[in-house]
C-alpha cells in the first residue's frame, strides 16, 4: 500500500518551550515524505515541554522564582497534496504557560499560523538507492496580538517568519537519511513598553528580531507502516544579545538550542486512514533558552480524493 | 519540467523580495529631532534661584581672552580644521549632540540606570550580596539601581545641571563673548546660531557636572561616560559652536558645582539605606506589636527588604520633619473586611485580564532592567520638552523641578511603605498570580502612583496645556498596578495624593526661582 507511505508524519520540533514556543514549526516541514496527489490528511498533535535550568546567556542556572516553565500546546495541521511533489501544508497552535514557582501569571492563547509548501524538484534512483531534493517556502504569523514581551511565560515571540529551507533525503531500501537547512527571516516585533534596554536604551516599541538558522538531520526506518527515526535539530539565532545576570530574558535575545530526539509513526494496517505517532525531545546545548525536555502525541487522518469516487 | 522551472523562479523571487523588502534597523524617538533652537536665551538666567548654590558667582570663572588675541584665533583655527574635512561619524556626533545637552545626558542617564537596574543573584547560602561602591565591577555590580536608587540619581544630576548653568549663565552675560561663527565668518555653523554668548559653554557645564557625579552614582561606567563626555566636547568645537577655551572653562565650572552635589550626597544617608540584618528585624517586630501582619519577601530564596531606610534620605524640597508629615494615614488593617475586599478585588482583576488592561500594566511596570517609573517621567517630560525649545538652562531647571520631586516623592513613599510594613496581595492570598514582578518592598504606598502623582502635578505646572494628560497618565499608571495584581487599590488612590502633595513642593519651588515659565 503506498497510503501509508504518502501518509504524512506531523510530529512537532522540539526547539519547543525554551523560552519560546516554537510549536508552529512542524515535523512535515522536515521530512522527507510527500503525500500524494489530491490526498489531504489533518489531524491534531499535543505538545508537552518544560525546563527547569536554562541558559542565562551562556550560564547555566535555575530560577527558584519560575521553578519548572511548561508550555503546553495542541496544534491542529493540514496537508494536502496538489501534485505528488507539490505539497501545501497549515497548522495553528493553541498555547499554554506556566511556572511552577514564584509569583507570576501563566498565559494562554492562539499562536501562530503557518502556511508551508514543500516541493520536491528531483528524485534521483540507481537500484535501491533513492536520493531526493526538497525544497521548501514557509510563512508563520501570530493569528492576534498576543503578549510577546513577557519572557519566558508569553505563548511566543510576535514576528512574522519566512522560512526558506533546503532538504536532501536518501533512501536505502527502509534505511533513511535526510538533512536539512533552514534560513528564517523574522520580522521586527512590537511590545507594549515604549522604552528598552538590550544592549543599549532603545526609545521605541519596535525590536529587532534577528534571523535564524536552523539544521537537521535525522536517519532511521522508513516501513509501510512503522516509521521510527532519530533526530539531531540546531536552531541559531544569528545575532541577538545575552541575557545578562539575573536579568529577564527578551524576545530579541540571542537564543539557540541543540536538541537530540525521536519520533514513531504508525499506520494501522486495517485502516489505513489512520495513523499514530510520538515523539520526544531533548536539549542538550542552549543559550539564552531553557533546557526543555518536550513530548509529543498526535492523531492523523487521511483522505483520499480519487478521480473518479468522492463516496 | 516547465511546471518546476516555474515554482523554482517563483520561490527565489519570493525569497528575494522579502530580504530586499525587509529593511529592520530601528530608530529610536529621539534619534533625529532637529538642533535645540531655544525660543528665547535666557540671558538673565543667572539671577534665577538655585538648588545649593549659595550665588552664581561662588565658584570664580576666569575672564576669557580677548577674540583679538593670538590665542584665541588659534583655538578658532582648532575649529576650522575641524572642518575642513569631517567624517560621516562626526556629523552625525554634531547632529546627536546639537539636540540638546541636558537631554542628551538625561537619555545616557537612563540608559545607565537601565543596565545596572538588575537585582543582584543570592549566594550559596540563600542570603544575597550587596554592591560595592568600592569595588563596582565585581559581581553584584555597583550600583543596583533601583527605583529609589534612580530618582536620587536624576534628581542629583539635574539640580547639579540646573545649579552650573545658573553660574554659567551669570558668567555668560558678565564676559559676553560671542561665538566662534559670530567673531569669525569663515567659520561655519553646523548648528543653529544664537546670540547668546559662547563663554562657558554651556554644553560643557553640562558634561562636567553629569560627569562629576556620575563617579559617584555609575562607578563602574567610566570608561562610557569619558567617551561620551569627549564626544559631546568634541562636538561642540566641530561645529563651530564653541572654542576650546569656553569648554574647559564651562567643564570646570559643571564639575565644580557638583562637587558641592556629591559632598551633599555623600551625606544625605542614602549611604545606610540598605540597613541591617537587625533593622530588619526590628520592622516585622514593630508591625507585630501594632497587630497587623507584617509584610515578608515574595523573592525566592526571600530578599532583604529593598531600602528600608530611604525614607530617611535628605529631601531636595522641603526638611525632615515636612517629610515625615507627608506620610499618610495607614492602610486598612489586614484583619479590617475592608482589605479583605481589596484583595478579592485584585483577584478578580488577574484571573481574566484583558489584552488591553495587560498592555497598560507592561507599558507602565517599569521593573527589573529598566530605566524605572522616574525614568520613564523623565522620558514623557522630555518628548514634551523638546516640542518646546527651552534654552539650556531652561531644560535643567524644569528637570531640576521633575526629578527633586520624584526623589522626594521616592522618599516619602519609602518613610510610609517602612513606617507601616504592609503585605502584597499575594502574600495574602497566594492564589493571586501577577502579571509583572512583585517589587521587593511593602505595599502601602503603591511607589508607580506616589512616584506618578508627583510627575503629573509638577510637569503640569511647567507644561499647564499638557495637564489633562499628565493627570490621565498618572491614573492609568497607578492603576495599572491593581490590574498587574500587585497592588491593592487603597495603595494606588493614596499613593497618588501623596505624590501630588509632594508635587506642589516643586510647584511652589518652580513659581520662586524667578524662570517663570
Amino acid at each position: 500500500m503506498r497510503v501509508a507511505k504518502t501518509f504524512t508524519v506531523a510530529t512537532l520540533l522540539c526547539i519547543t518551550a525554551c523560552f519560546l514556543s516554537k510549536e508552529t514549526i512542524a515535523q512535515t516541514d522536515f521530512d522527507a515524505i510527500m503525500m500524494n496527489k489530491n490526498q489531504f490528511c489533518n489531524g491534531l498533535m499535543y505538545n508537552t515541554s518544560s525546563w527547569k535550568n536554562y541558559w542565562e546567556g551562556t550560564l547555566k542556572r535555575d530560577n527558584q522564582n519560575l521553578g519548572t516553565v511548561s508550555t503546553k500546546s495542541v496544534m491542529y495541521m493540514a496537508n494536502y497534496g496538489i501534485t505528488n511533489n507539490l505539497n501545501v501544508m497549515i497548522g495553528a497552535p493553541y498555547v499554554w504557560t506556566k511556572a511552577s514557582a514564584g509569583t507570576l501569571h501563566g498565559m494562554n492563547g492562539i499562536q501562530d499560523a503557518s502556511l508551508t509548501v514543500k516541493w520536491r524538484p528531483i528524485v534521483h534512483s540507481v537500484g535501491k538507492n533513492k536520493l531526493s531534493l526538497y525544497l521548501l517556502g514557509g510563512i508563520s504569523s501570530p493569528l492576534n496580538n498576543y503578549v510577546i514581551d513577557y519572557l519566558p511565560l508569553s505563548i511566543g515571540l510576535g514576528s512574522t517568519n519566512l522560512t526558506g529551507r533546503a532538504m536532501l533525503d536518501y533512501q536505502y531500501k527502509r534505511f533513511t537519511v535526510t538533512g536539512s537547512a533552514s534560513y528564517i527571516v523574522r520580522s521586527n516585533v512590537k511590545i507594549d513598553r515604549t522604552a528598552y534596554y538590550d544592549t543599549e536604551g532603545r526609545l521605541t516599541n519596535e525590536v529587532q528580531m534577528p534571523n535564524a538558522a536552523q539544521y537537521q538531520l535525522r536517519t532511521g526506518y522508513r516501513g509501510k507502516y512503522l516509521l521510527a527515526e532519530a533526530l539531531l535539530t540546531n536552531w541559531t539565532t544569528l545575532g541577538g544579545f545575552d541575557i545578562t545576570r539575573n536579568n529577564m530574558p527578551f524576545p530579541s535575545n540571542r537564543m539557540n538550542a541543540t536538541t537530540v530526539g525521536a519520533n514513531i509513526k504508525y499506520t494501522l494496517k486495517s485502516y489505513t486512514n489512520l495513523a499514530f505517532l510520538a515523539g520526544a525531545n531533548l536539549t542538550i546545548a542552549g543559550r539564552n533558552m531553557g533546557q526543555s525536555n518536550s513530548f509529543n502525541v498526535g492523531a492523523f487522518y487521511a483522505f483520499y480524493f480519487k478521480k473518479t469516487g468522492k463516496k | 519540467m516547465k511546471k518546476r522551472i516555474l515554482y523554482g523562479a517563483l520561490l527565489i523571487i519570493m525569497m528575494i523580495t522579502i530580504v530586499v523588502a525587509c529593511s529592520k534597523s530601528i530608530s529610536g524617538r529621539t534619534d533625529d529631532i532637529p538642533a535645540l533652537q531655544p525660543a528665547k536665551t535666557d540671558i538673565d538666567a543667572g539671577a534665577w534661584k538655585t538648588v545649593l548654590l549659595t550665588s552664581p558667582t561662588e565658584f570664580a570663572v576666569a575672564a576669557p581672552a580677548a577674540t583679538t588675541t593670538p590665542d584665541y584665533i588659534a583655538q578658532v583655527n582648532e575649529i576650522k580644521t575641524w572642518q575642513q574635512n569631517l567624517s560621516t561619524e562626526e556629523i552625525n556626533s554634531v547632529k546627536y549632540w546639537s539636540a540638546g545637552a541636558v537631554l542628551r545626558w538625561n537619555e545616557i542617564l537612563r540608559d545607565l540606570v537601565a543596565k545596572h537596574n538588575l537585582p543582584p543573584y543570592q549566594n550559596a547560602d540563600n542570603t544575597y550580596p550587596i554592591p560595592s561602591a568600592t569595588n563596582p565591577l565585581a559581581y553584584p555590580q555597583f550600583p543596583f539601581a533601583n527605583p529609589p536608587y534612580a530618582a536620587r540619581a536624576y534628581a542629583y544630576v539635574s539640580a547639579a545641571q540646573y545649579d552650573a548653568l545658573v553660574a554659567a549663565y551669570y558668567y555668560k552675560k558678565l564676559y559676553n563673548r560671542a561665538a566662534p561663527y559670530k567673531v569669525d565668518a569663515t567659520v561655519t555653523s553646523l548648528i543653529p546660531q544664537t546670540d547668546l554668548p559662547s563663554y562657558p559653554s554651556e554644553d560643557a557645564v553640562v558634561v562636567g557636572a553629569a560627569v562629576e557625579l556620575l563617579k559617584l552614582l555609575f562607578p563602574g561606567d567610566q570608561d562610557y561616560i569619558q567617551q561620551k563626555a569627549e564626544e559631546h566636547k568634541r562636538a561642540r568645537i566641530i561645529s563651530g559652536a564653541n572654542v576650546r577655551s569656553d569648554i574647559e572653562a564651562g567643564e570646570a565650572l559643571g564639575r565644580a558645582v557638583a562637587q558641592k552635589f556629591v559632598t551633599r550626597a555623600r551625606g544625605d544617608r542614602a549611604g545606610a539605606a540598605v540597613g541591617n540584618q537587625a533593622q530588619w528585624t526590628q520592622l516585622e517586630t514593630d508591625a507585630i506589636a501594632k497587630g497587623e501582619t507584617p509584610w515578608y519577601s515574595l523573592d525566592l530564596p526571600k530578599r532583604p527588604p529593598m531600602l528600608p531606610l530611604f525614607g530617611k534620605v535628605k529631601a531636595f524640597l522641603f526638611d525632615s520633619l515636612t517629610a515625615i508629615s507627608l506620610r499618610p494615614p495607614p492602610p486598612p488593617s489586614v484583619k479590617s473586611d475592608q482589605m479583605r475586599k481589596e484583595t478579592e478585588e485584585v483577584l478578580d482583576q488577574i484571573k481574566n485580564p484583558t489584552r488591553e488592561k495587560t498592555a497598560i500594566v507592561h507599558f507602565w511596570a517599569d521593573g527589573v532592567g529598566t530605566y524605572t517609573p522616574p525614568g520613564h517621567w523623565d522620558a514623557i517630560a522630555a518628548e514634551d520638552f523638546i516640542k518646546k525649545n527651552y534654552s539650556e538652562v531652561r531644560w535643567a531647571r524644569n528637570m531640576a523641578l521633575l526629578n527633586m520631586s520624584l526623589m522626594d516623592a521616592a522618599i516619602v513613599c519609602w518613610d510610609t511603605k517602612y513606617f507601616y510594613f504592609n503585605p502584597r496581595p499575594t502574600q495574602l492570598n497566594p492564589s493571586i498570580k501577577t502579571l509583572t514582578g512583585i517589587p521587593n518592598f511593602p505595599a502601602y504606598v503603591s511607589g508607580h502612583s506616589t512616584f506618578s502623582g508627583a510627575a503629573a502635578t509638577i510637569l503640569s505646572y511647567i507644561v499647564p496645556e499638557r495637564a489633562a494628560a499628565y493627570d490621565a497618565m498618572a491614573k492609568e499608571a497607578s492603576m495599572s498596578r491593581l490590574y498587574g495584581g500587585i497592588h491593592y487599590r487603597s495603595d494606588c488612590d493614596m499613593g497618588l495624593v501623596v505624590g501630588k502633595n509632594v508635587g506642589n513642593y516643586a510647584v511652589l519651588k518652580g513659581q520662586a526661582d524667578g524662570a517663570g515659565n
